[in-house]
């Protein structure tokens, strides 16, 4: 490493506006940089150039089943919590062509899905998400079959992650030891203080990211803050979701009366797998002109709340919304540790805010508990 | 292919304002190939000239509201292969069937000069009340790709690619924020059966349910969750019954509004 850039695993300070400069370095790179932006009312994923860009000066409020945007008097430039988007929207498009064919003088011809994915890197990336996507690299490439997909957008992408600064009620990373803070799986990761980024440096790609910058080595004064930063943060989350009588509490209580009560409240909308940034089922639609000489084939999100996803030879095997709600929240909690040998769920809240009638998968958890069958 | 050996479709009016029947013609790049494919051997809307029946496939736009489309449905049906509804009347009554909680009298003495012309049905009903339906499209208007992979799907034999669950599903998939959790607007989508590829949460309206619902809808939870937030029960029946509010599960629900409604 040049003298004039840190070493991995260094911290160091930047000035908040040299954070310009970061993203000048990352395009100069060849990377497109995906962050958080504020539009229809909300902090989602989008293409970012420039500080600008950054929701400064905006938080957000979160509850079951509601998010407002709220303006606030300092101009910081990470103070919210996770937005309706999450990174596999990027890395797992909901929407993806995965070959053409056509009919061309009586033989089949396949083209395979042409440009090849943009190399990514991902501004403000929060420790839980950090964990989702180290989730869903388990899932989608960890196993027997890698999907190629996945693969191709994965294995090139930068994190630039953020710590969070402040929490919203539907957060509960503490319980799924996720966050607040982000331990690994970054080139860079900001701590944001009144006037000084805190970056950590995680890789030797985040240290070249640097370059230009007027950082300097943080000071012990600076990791102070930080640090206590920090654990305020950590204690500001509220809600639990406790782990340690899981599987067995989902498994032993499979027909609890309490699934009945949970569907009728559930709108099987699939709004709460579409947030969860570990959801990752797909479904495959073959298409066709009218003459049958011309087809693709596209992979879209899908979802366990839908009737088709279930519908097998010979009928449906989960019928109804207590069986499919049973069926994402068993194998979130329990059956994806079986599966993957890790929870599906990173205590990220999405699924809370964004249930349209505000269901919890916390208190689901809690209702199953306190009225367990013996 | 000759000609005669196209499979002949026909397009029938009911109660309706033609708009589905127009997805047809709206097919512009697709048109030229599309009557290579099919003989369209009966469309006013298109064309005077017409070719006698039976035929393969047809397409049903409107309600029943009379005696007389009563009757003419059956050889409608008789008619056809295949009898595919297309739309909001077709599917569930349409904007029409708001007379059915109502009384029709009362309506034809404030809007007609001379009552004794009017020979209406007292309710405006959906095409699968009177004769089989084979397959049902639904939307106010239909969507005019899903129209053209029905006919596609029917031509090759196989099974239509049309997807029965929640519009959310479309809003995800275009990257639409919910617009009732993050601005508190009431919206139909987690009841209502995808298809239009969510237009209205895209341009900040709430889904006003004119695809009818899902396929397992669960209304009751969607709007005693909406009245705590502040929704008033007689604005959810109105929400309720728009374009498709006959049909049974946004029709049960309004109903049991209406009762509990201080």
């Amino acid at each position: 490493m040049p003298p004039n850039l840190p070493r991995v695993s260094a911290s160091v300070a930047l000035p908040k506006p040299a954070l310009q400069q970061v993203f000048d370095n990352l395009r100069a790179a060849g990377f497109t940089l995906v962050g958080p932006t504020v539009r229809d009312g909300t902090i989602v994923l989008d293409e970012i150039a420039r500080l600008d860009d950054l929701p400064v000066g905006w938080t957000d409020e979160q509850e079951p089943g509601r998010y407002r945007l709220k303006k606030t008097r300092e101009a910081q430039y990470f103070n919210y919590g996770v937005g309706p988007h999450a990174w596999k929207q990027f890395l797992h498009p909901s929407c993806l062509r995965l070959f053409s064919v056509e009919k061309s003088n009586g033989s089949w011809v396949f083209r395979p899905p042409e440009e090849p994915p943009p190399r990514y890197a991902f501004v403000g990336v929060r420790a839980c998400d950090v964990a989702a996507i180290g989730i869903l690299d388990r899932v989608l490439l960890g196993g027997e079959f890698r999907d190629p997909h996945y693969a191709r957008r994965r294995e090139n992408v930068f994190a630039l992650v953020v710590n969070c600064a402040r929490v919203n009620p539907t957060c509960f990373c503490t319980s799924m030891k996720t966050g607040p803070r982000a331990t690994t799986g970054f080139d860079l990761a900001l701590t944001e203080l009144p006037e000084i980024f805190l970056v950590a440096v995680g890789s030797d790609a985040g240290s070249e990211m640097l370059r230009d910058t007027p950082w300097e080595a943080a000071t012990a004064f600076d990791l102070g803050r930080a640090a206590r930063a920090m654990q305020d943060v950590e204690r500001q989350v509220e809600r639990q979701l406790k782990t340690d009588d899981l599987p067995r509490l989902l498994y032993d209580n499979l027909e609890h009366p309490h699934w009945d009560e949970v569907a009728t409240r559930c709108l099987s909308c699939a709004n709460c797998t579409l947030v969860c940034p570990t959801c990752f089922c797909t479904t495959v639609v073959d298409t066709s002109d009218l003459r049958g000489t011309k087809g693709e084939r596209i992979r879209l999100a899908d979802s366990c709340f839908n009737r088709d996803f279930s519908h097998v030879f010979g009928g449906n095997i989960r019928p109804n919304i207590r069986s499919r709600y049973r069926q994402w929240l068993s194998h979130k909690l329990a059956s994806w540790i079986d599966q993957f040998g890790t929870s599906g769920c990173v205590g990220c809240g999405r699924c809370i805010t964004w249930c349209p009638v505000g269901i919890e998968i916390t208190e689901e958890v809690n209702a199953l508990r306190g009225k367990a069958a013996k | 292919m000759t000609s005669d050996a196209r499979p002949k479709l026909a397009v029938h009016k009911f109660a309706s304002c033609d708009g589905c029947q127009l997805a047809l013609l709206s097919l512009e790049d697709e048109l030229l190939s599309l009557v290579g494919e099919v003989e369209v051997a009966y469309f006013l809307e298109a064309s005077s000239t017409t070719i006698e029946g039976p035929y393969d496939v047809a397409l049903v736009e409107g309600s029943i509201t009379t005696a007389h489309d009563a009757e003419r449905i059956q050889a409608v049906r008789k008619d056809a292969k295949y009898l595919i509804a297309i739309g909001a009347c077709a599917t569930a009554g349409g904007i029409q069937a708001l007379r059915n909680w109502k009384d029709l009298d009362d309506f034809i003495r404030a809007v007609y000069a001379t009552p004794a012309f009017i020979h209406s049905l007292e309710k405006s009903t959906p095409i699968s009340s009177h004769v089989a339906v084979d397959f049902q499209l639904n939307g106010c208007p239909i969507n005019k790709y899903q129209l053209l992979e029905v006919i596609t799907a029917l031509l090759q034999g196989r099974v239509p690619h049309l997807a029965s669950h929640a519009v959310c599903m479309e809003c995800k998939r275009r990257g639409t924020v919910c617009i009732t959790v993050a601005q508190g607007i009431p919206c139909l989508g987690p009841l209502t059966h995808a298809g239009c590829g969510a237009i209205c949460p895209a341009y900040n309206r709430g889904c006003y349910g004119c695809f009818g619902p899902m396929e397992t809808p669960n209304p009751d939870s969607l709007t005693s969750h909406l009245r705590k937030t502040g929704v008033p029960a007689d604005e959810l029946v109105r929400l309720l019954r728009g374009f498709t509010g006959f049909a049974e599960a946004f029709r049960s629900a309004s109903e049991k509004l209406e009762k509990t409604a201080p």
